[in-house]
């Protein structure tokens, strides 16, 4: 490409990046937060709930926890209402074990007619794979360098 | 230089064809925006009782097709070709319709320029003598373009406000050499401009130095500004895209925004969460074909410019860091045969 070219492109990326319509960073945060936060407080009554309810302790609860929330996010997905709550919480919607159960459960659904191997067991973790790789690989990381420290 | 060229880029047909017959299906998100009361059929239901999206946007094809050949009152073998295309990954939709509806068939992908790429070819071999009848036919389908280029459909994502919405519809128009208004007198064939932008969120803006040169070069090769036409109207550039183009042709000297309107910022209303508009191969075949020759039949518009664009990306391109290239093929669509 010559250098004419590139300051046209250059000059072109500035200006486009001037103008374009932005999302509403602040708005967006405060939603992020409102989502995330329900989702969290859920979470913590079913923990409440498991521990007073069903006399689990600590660990059990937490597990029971996970379950419950990742059942009702593959449910909310499955009912077709997750994608909206995406769209407002954003970030709010993803973090949380529900996002992540929203991540398994839509490439199911939409690969589904694919078949069951080369649709839905091919394409189950195309999202949430790499969130699985490097989750997984950091937590390793994580734990050789506190074995070497202790 | 051969005969009908005028400049680099364009060519004034000698025998001008004309647009015999069109038809437009439209999915229901379409049906409910603001020209819904124009198109032809709207779908109840994006499935449309089929299996698969897949097999629904073929259906719209096919069913397109054949009501644009029965409006003309003709049957399928009388057409000499079919040109078309679509969006999906070796253009399925086009070649499995061209498999049902029987046509000695040229299959196009010009991503979201298909459209007047199809009619600048048909056109042409009309204008030269190699063909009577010519149907030309483009779709696109929200749902089988989302799971391609982006995240399932229940998948809770963000999008941002310059991303558009692809257009779940089908539009065939079928060309001849008879003498009926409106007419096809000038085509000229776009360059493919790339200005760097990497954005797959942000076609408009990939696409508007596209829009713009060829915009650029057909009033060169004419000799023409915007003046000599009614409405400069673009396929899918949204409402940002839109902005850029103006401003870009501008620079150049060139003022079309007080008759230049965006296929893609017309098929919706802005309260129909679309963000920047509406995008596809099939979203300039039907604002062209269900509103726009309306009005030229009403008499609003006489003579008008149509320019389909296209972002010609892929999803391993945009993954692997390149840029976004562009393409817009324009075409004169007159009411008088020139």
């Amino acid at each position: 490409m010559d250098v004419k070219q590139q300051k046209l492109n250059k000059e072109y990326q500035i200006y486009v990046q001037r103008k374009m319509p932005k999302s509403n960073l602040l708005r967006d945060c405060i939603l992020a937060f409102l989502v995330g936060g329900i989702i969290c407080t859920i979470g913590q009554a079913v923990n409440n709930l498991g521990k007073s309810y069903f006399n689990l302790n600590t660990e059990e609860a937490s597990a029971f926890t996970a379950i419950v929330m990742i059942f009702i996010g593959a449910l909310l997905t499955g009912l077709g209402v997750y994608d909206d709550i995406g769209k407002y919480g954003g970030a709010g919607s993803v973090v949380p074990i529900t996002g992540f159960a929203n991540s398994i459960v839509s490439p199911a659904m939409e690969f589904k007619k694919e078949g069951y191997v080369f649709g839905v067991g091919s394409k189950l973790f195309s999202i949430a794979g790499p969130v699985l790789v490097y989750g997984i690989s950091a937590s390793v990381l994580v734990g050789l360098i506190y074995f070497f420290l202790k | 230089m051969a005969k009908h060229r005028l400049g680099g880029q364009t060519v004034k047909l000698e025998n001008p064809p004309c647009i015999l017959s069109r038809a437009t299906i439209v999915g229901k998100k379409e049906g409910q925006g603001p020209l819904g009361e124009y198109f032809d059929v709207v779908l109840e239901d994006d499935l449309w009782g089929e299996k698969t999206w897949e097999k629904a946007e073929c259906r719209m094809y096919q069913e397109a097709a054949k009501m644009a050949i029965t409006r003309a009152g003709k049957q399928p073998q009388d057409i000499n070709y079919l040109f078309g295309g679509d969006l999906l990954n070796q253009i399925i939709t086009a070649n499995f319709a061209a498999r049902t509806l029987g046509i000695p068939f040229f299959g196009l992908y010009g991503a979201c320029s298909t459209l007047t790429e199809s009619m600048s070819l048909g056109a042409m071999l009309i204008s030269a003598g190699y063909a009577d009848l010519v149907l030309c036919v483009t779709s696109s389908h929200f749902c089988t373009a989302e799971r391609q280029y982006r995240f399932p459909l229940e998948m809770g994502t963000q999008r941002p406000p310059t991303a558009q919405w692809t257009v779940t519809g089908a539009g065939a128009f079928l060309l001849s050499n008879d003498m009926k208004p409106p007419y096809i007198t000038h085509i000229t064939t776009g360059k493919v401009i790339d200005y760097g932008i990497t954005d797959t969120n942000n076609m408009g803006a990939a696409m508007a130095p596209a829009a713009a040169a060829t915009i650029k070069a057909h009033f060169e090769d004419t000799q023409q500004g915007p003046d000599a036409y009614d409405l400069i109207v673009t396929g899918d550039l949204g409402w940002f895209g839109r902005e850029l183009t103006i401003d870009l042709l501008k620079k150049e000297g060139y003022d079309i925004s007080d008759r230049f309107i965006d296929c893609g910022c017309e098929i919706y209303s802005k309260d129909q969460d679309v963000h920047a508009g509406g995008s596809g191969c099939g979203c300039s075949a039907v604002v062209f074909g269900a509103y726009i020759l309306r009005k030229m039949e009403e008499g609003v518009y006489k003579r008008i410019l149509l320019l389909s664009t296209g972002a010609l990306l892929s999803t391993t391109s945009c993954q692997q860091g390149e840029s976004i290239p562009g393409i817009a093929h324009a075409i004169t669509i007159d009411m008088d045969r020139g």
